[in-house]
């Protein structure tokens, strides 16, 4: 069993909360994770998150699925099972377009919301640990990772205006 | 942050982020009223009596309905067209609004989306129930089997197949990946329990981080732009089943624009109607406000008047092609045995929703309830009024018939409608019907709150 040490601080208010992270930052402390009740727009420029690679995931699901669709109908339709309609080529491509596109989306679809999940650590039986109810509400946290340095960490977050710094300790 | 100086807030009230959580979280606390009891009831004993009817088709086969050789498609299709076009509003909502960056879309997509989800399913149910034959439907998708045949992809409906399920798992997956940051809010407020367990993993492990949220943003962002064009492709394939057809009536290239207007125009119909009791039934109104309604009206007035072009148009190329079929078949509509038919659906979908050019109306809780059932009613009356009067003269006058539903057709309507309510009923019970997070995200740009500090 390993136990790891965080310490918490949370602000009302999205602009206040980019503004201590920034000043956070300036001290060269590091940021293990920003939770927040809704998406806040600017915070991954400001913790220089990577760009995410889910449309990435999705475009090459998208390419595989539209493969996949398109090439059952030809092949059932030229080697198969090749049926005459009325005397038209049996390689009728703008019939095949619908279920080409349907498949297309549906395989990016999954690619991109099977990605996000398994990315984030997100599930069904997902054993994230939440350190404040009130993050989901109206609480915007910041979480910094203590390695021995838990009382210099809380001061930090206070001195840039955190309320309720706190200190957790975690089994894991 | 940019206040407007023009736009009036979308959420009034004065709200802060604790309020909207409370607000919205309080329908799902307490006892449920005695309405709700009464309604779900009353769902329910709807939904029994679809599938007893259901049992009767299948025991006895589709002699039960009141089809024949002529009229093939009656009520069975009617209702599957018409629910698959309610089922646009919410995807139409969340996606494409989305990608136009509407931010009043936020007070109604989930309860929106969720609809869609819930009349896709009433509508996916007709297609199978009218082969009669429920273990027919198996045929329908492509699977390795014994007689080496394989489905035939040249027909629109097997096409109607893979867009509708399609549609329902892309939906469902948008749904639920914009629902798990709620179900996290509310997982936080419930007390310790059995509950708390329940919602616990139904939020799939949600914590709020910044790194969640720029994925989910991310994905949000690319299911609505896939999400957008697919909507526009489901009723278009849908409309395929009778355009590549020979019926004069149905072999019209017009169709698919057609038909996909006429179902934003629908589906937006059927969220008002529901919007407007919801949001008056669980205390809501500072939420969907006048504005919301007018801009869903607007967008009901473009819809409504692409489709009165549409019916135009139809007739003024019926008499430009000089085909005497199709001439017939336009002549015979509107004055033809079902007439009537074709003024009820005339009157509702072209005259009525003009009414919204005038503010005072398009602005008016009571008026739109009104004009919206209206509108719904229209676009059962368009459906029908294309199938039945277009097979019902057929090309040997001596096959020429008339078509009524008998009761076991009309008792499969009546349950699909009691499936819906049952779904929505447990959904404003069990679910945040309005998306808490994405409220929260406009709140400082378009709330009252702070657009009167703005000034």
């Amino acid at each position: 069993m390993q136990e790891k040490t965080y310490v918490s601080g949370y602000f009302p208010d999205d602009k206040d909360l980019i503004v201590a992270i920034k000043e956070l930052q300036e001290k060269n402390v590091a940021i293990t994770d920003v939770r927040t009740p809704f998406p806040v727009h600017g915070l991954d420029t400001v913790l220089k998150m990577r760009r995410s690679r889910l449309p990435r995931a999705g475009f090459i699901a998208g390419v595989i699925g539209c493969a996949i669709g398109f090439g059952f109908q030809a092949w059932v339709f030229t080697e198969a099972w090749p049926l005459n309609f009325g005397g038209k080529p049996f390689m009728s491509v703008p019939s095949f377009i619908p279920v080409t596109f349907e498949l297309t989306v549906l395989f990016a679809a999954f690619a991109l919301v099977f990605g996000f999940l398994m990315r984030s650590n997100l599930g069904p039986g997902s054993d994230n640990i939440i350190f404040d109810e009130e993050v989901t509400n109206d609480r915007f946290q910041i979480l910094l990772e203590a390695d021995g340095n838990a009382d210099s960490l809380q001061e930090s977050l206070q001195s840039v205006g955190a309320l309720g710094v706190q200190l957790h300790e975690v089994k894991s | 942050m940019y206040v407007s100086p023009v736009r009036e807030p979308l959420i009034s009230g004065e709200k802060s982020y604790t309020k909207v959580t409370e607000d919205i979280y309080a329908p799902m606390t307490g006892k449920p009223g005695k309405a709700w009891y009464a309604g779900l009831t009353l769902a329910l004993l709807a939904l029994m009596f679809g599938m007893f009817s259901i049992f009767v088709t299948v025991w006895d086969g589709i002699g039960t309905w009141g089809l024949d050789r002529t009229i093939g498609w009656g009520w069975g299709i009617t209702n599957f067209v018409w629910w698959v076009g309610i089922g646009h509003a919410g995807t139409f909502i969340s996606a494409i609004l989305l990608l136009f960056r509407q931010k009043w879309r936020t007070s109604i997509n989930r309860s929106a989306e969720a609809m869609t989800i819930f009349a896709v399913m009433c509508a996916g149910l007709f297609p199978l129930i009218h082969m009669g034959r429920l273990p027919l439907g198996f045929f329908i998708f492509p699977y390795p089997n014994t007689r080496d045949v394989w489905v035939n992809f040249n027909s629109p409906l097997l096409w109607d197949v893979f867009a509708i399920s399609t549609y329902l798992t892309v939906s469902v997956l948008f749904w639920y990946m914009g629902l798990i940051p709620d179900i996290g809010t509310i997982r936080d407020k419930l007390v310790p329990g059995i509950k708390k367990k329940i919602y616990g993993f139904l939020s799939f492990g949600w914590t709020g981080s910044a790194r969640h949220w720029a994925r989910h943003e991310s994905m949000s962002l690319i299911l609505a732009g896939l999400a957008a064009p697919l909507v526009l492709s489901v009723h278009t394939i849908v409309s395929f089943d009778f355009a590549t057809s020979v019926i004069p009536g149905w072999h019209t290239t017009i169709f698919p624009p057609y038909f996909v207007s006429g179902a934003v125009f629908s589906g937006f119909a059927m969220v008002l109607t529901l919007m407007i009791i919801t949001r008056k039934a669980i205390n809501l109104e500072d939420y969907i406000t006048k504005t919301h309604l007018e801009s869903m009206n607007k967008i009901i007035i473009a819809t409504g008047s692409i489709v009165g072009i549409a019916y135009i148009t139809e007739l003024f190329i019926a008499w430009y092609s000089g085909v005497v079929y199709e001439q017939y078949a336009f002549v015979n509509r509107a004055f033809g045995p079902y007439w009537w038919a074709y003024w009820i659906m005339m009157t509702c979908n072209v005259i009525t929703p003009q009414l919204f050019w005038i503010k005072k109306i398009r602005r008016s809780f009571a008026a739109t309830f009104v004009i919206s059932i209206f509108v719904n009613i229209g676009m059962w009356f368009e459906r029908f009024v294309i199938i039945v009067t277009s097979l019902h003269r057929d090309f040997l006058p001596s096959s020429w018939s008339m078509y009524t539903p008998t009761w076991v057709e009309v008792g499969i309507y009546v349950g699909t409608f009691g499936l819906f309510f049952t779904l929505f009923f447990l959904f404003i019970r069990f679910f945040p019907v309005i998306a808490i997070a994405e409220v929260k995200s406009v709140l400082k740009t378009s709330a009252e709150k702070f657009i009167k500090k703005g000034k």
